[in-house]
């Protein structure tokens, strides 16, 4: 158990493990997605209250879950690395930071959309909104505290410190954002009244969000690989490798 | 005649054969009266977040409306906000004159935990900046027609808030001191975190104007500052070991 984490944590044996468990979930990831949106943009049923429109849900939610997921991914990696000074886990957590930050935008892009047909306004200060929008800030300031150093260790550090802060924020910010909305309480038409979703409704958006997460995975795979190249440049495997692939 | 050194001494007192927590206590002692007396020999740096909060909520009735009518409502709101970017703006000098001289360096290196010493920097910081506004928002509240039997609850509730607000900004100062123009970026960083302390701050005045009960809000700003006193310390001294070891 612990020779495979310290093994893991050699950026070498990373290189070569993840290249073999790379081309799996971007298979799986483009299966998924490919299935879930035909399925779910095609076949599942209309809504009987929001027609077509509610097809947004499919892009929606597996963003916003993996907006949510990410950032404690992000704090993980950095307590990670923190603790055991595992490097892997620090280029981790910096290639999954602008990704975090990507999802957080779409969720809350699509939201905005899905809010014209539903709600009759681009944007309202709902509680889920409102918490997503401060989820993007706190992307957007762990990514500007890791550009601002110019030293890598304390870039690295600074910012898994403050993720470890945002992550034990988010749940606090989480529940005062909803008890301000409860206390706001506009009389309008909200997601939450909606009733339960049929099962073929919720299978495609189950696969969606399993595709979602493969493409995160594939995706931070592959860019930890590019950064381990970039960072290692001068170890002797990299460089052996380039000159050997000429 | 030539006395032996240990002769110049008072009978009892033995400096370096103290008890470890008898020092901790004298080292808080010291960097408590060092921070007063600093602040208070720069009298500009204390006043300057007072009179910023004055301008600020002048800004107000001019930008949106004289009639006392609509400013009541929106009172208690400004007052928090304008409270929260004034201490937001005093955050900055919190460690950088002490970076500058280089007697932060001191600080790490001392043999008292750096937590605690941080956490005495802190205590002056709100002593002086977030006691002091707290004291001045009733004033103010008087120029923006807040409605009465509000005033002791805004005072209170900014006092116990400005105490989280300095220590939750205190991690994005230590994370922000090495850098040279950390200014902007601190208040990317902290402001999100800030939000939970305005919900239940700002909610605190609204609920007293309302005629609510108060003691919920109140109650649950005092468990988030039992919370950040709890928590605020670690990461403010990690991230000053960041900031003076990058």
């Amino acid at each position: 158990m612990w020779s495979f984490i310290h093994k893991l944590g050699s950026p070498k044996w990373f290189y070569r493990i993840s290249a073999k468990l790379q081309p799996w979930f971007w298979v799986a990831a483009a299966g998924l997605i490919v299935v879930g949106t035909v399925w779910g943009l095609l076949f599942a049923p209309a809504d009987y209250q929001q027609g077509n429109s509610f097809r947004i849900i499919y892009v929606h939610v597996p963003a916003a879950f993996l907006a949510q997921s990410i950032f404690v991914s992000m704090a993980v990696a950095g307590l990670v690395f923190m603790v055991w000074k595992i490097k892997v886990a620090d280029m981790a957590a910096a290639v999954m930071a602008p990704l975090g930050a990507a999802m957080t935008f779409v969720s809350l892009f699509s939201g905005a959309v899905w809010g014209v047909p539903t709600w009759g306004t681009w944007w309202m200060w709902d509680a889920r909104l409102t918490s997503m929008l401060i989820l993007l800030f706190l992307y957007l300031g762990v990514i500007a505290l890791r550009g601002a150093f110019t030293s890598r260790d304390s870039a690295s550090r600074a910012a898994s410190v403050l993720a470890m802060v945002g992550v034990i924020n988010i749940p606090i910010i989480k529940y005062s954002v909803d008890w301000w909305y409860t206390l706001h309480q506009p009389a309008t038409f909200t997601i939450t009244s909606r009733p339960a979703m049929p099962m073929d409704m919720w299978l495609p958006l189950l696969i969606m969000v399993l595709g979602f997460y493969s493409f995160f995975i594939a995706l931070t795979l592959m860019r930890t690989r590019n950064e381990i190249l970039r960072r290692e440049s001068n170890k002797r495997w990299v460089r052996e490798l380039v000159e050997g692939a000429k | 005649m030539l006395q032996p050194e240990t002769a110049k001494l008072a009978p009892g007192l033995k400096p370096h054969l103290k008890e470890p927590s008898e020092n901790l206590l004298l080292a808080l002692k010291a960097t408590l009266k060092r921070d007063l007396v600093l602040m208070l020999r720069r009298r500009g740096e204390v006043l300057n977040p007072l009179v910023f909060f004055a301008l600020v909520i002048t800004l107000f009735p001019i930008g949106i409306s004289p009639d006392p009518e609509l400013l009541a409502i929106i009172a208690p709101g400004l007052l928090w906000v304008a409270a929260l970017l004034a201490a937001l703006l005093s955050l900055d000098s919190l460690f950088r004159s002490d970076y500058d001289d280089g007697s932060l360096e001191q600080l790490l290196l001392a043999p008292q935990p750096l937590s605690a010493l941080a956490l005495a920097k802190v205590a002056v910081h709100w002593l002086l900046t977030g006691l002091p506004l707290a004291l001045m928002a009733p004033i103010l509240g008087i120029m923006l027609a807040l409605p009465g039997g509000s005033y002791v609850v805004l005072a209170v509730s900014l006092a116990l808030g400005s105490a989280i607000l300095s220590l939750i900004g205190a991690i994005g100062a230590a994370l922000t001191v090495g850098l040279a123009r950390g200014g902007v970026l601190l208040s990317l960083l902290v402001l999100p975190l800030y939000i939970p302390v305005l919900i239940f701050g700002a909610g605190a005045v609204q609920a007293a104007i309302a005629g609510d009960p108060v003691t919920a809000h109140l109650a649950i700003l005092g468990a988030l500052l039992a919370v950040a006193l709890m928590l605020a310390p670690w990461a403010i001294a990690a991230s000053l070991r960041i900031s003076i070891n990058g």
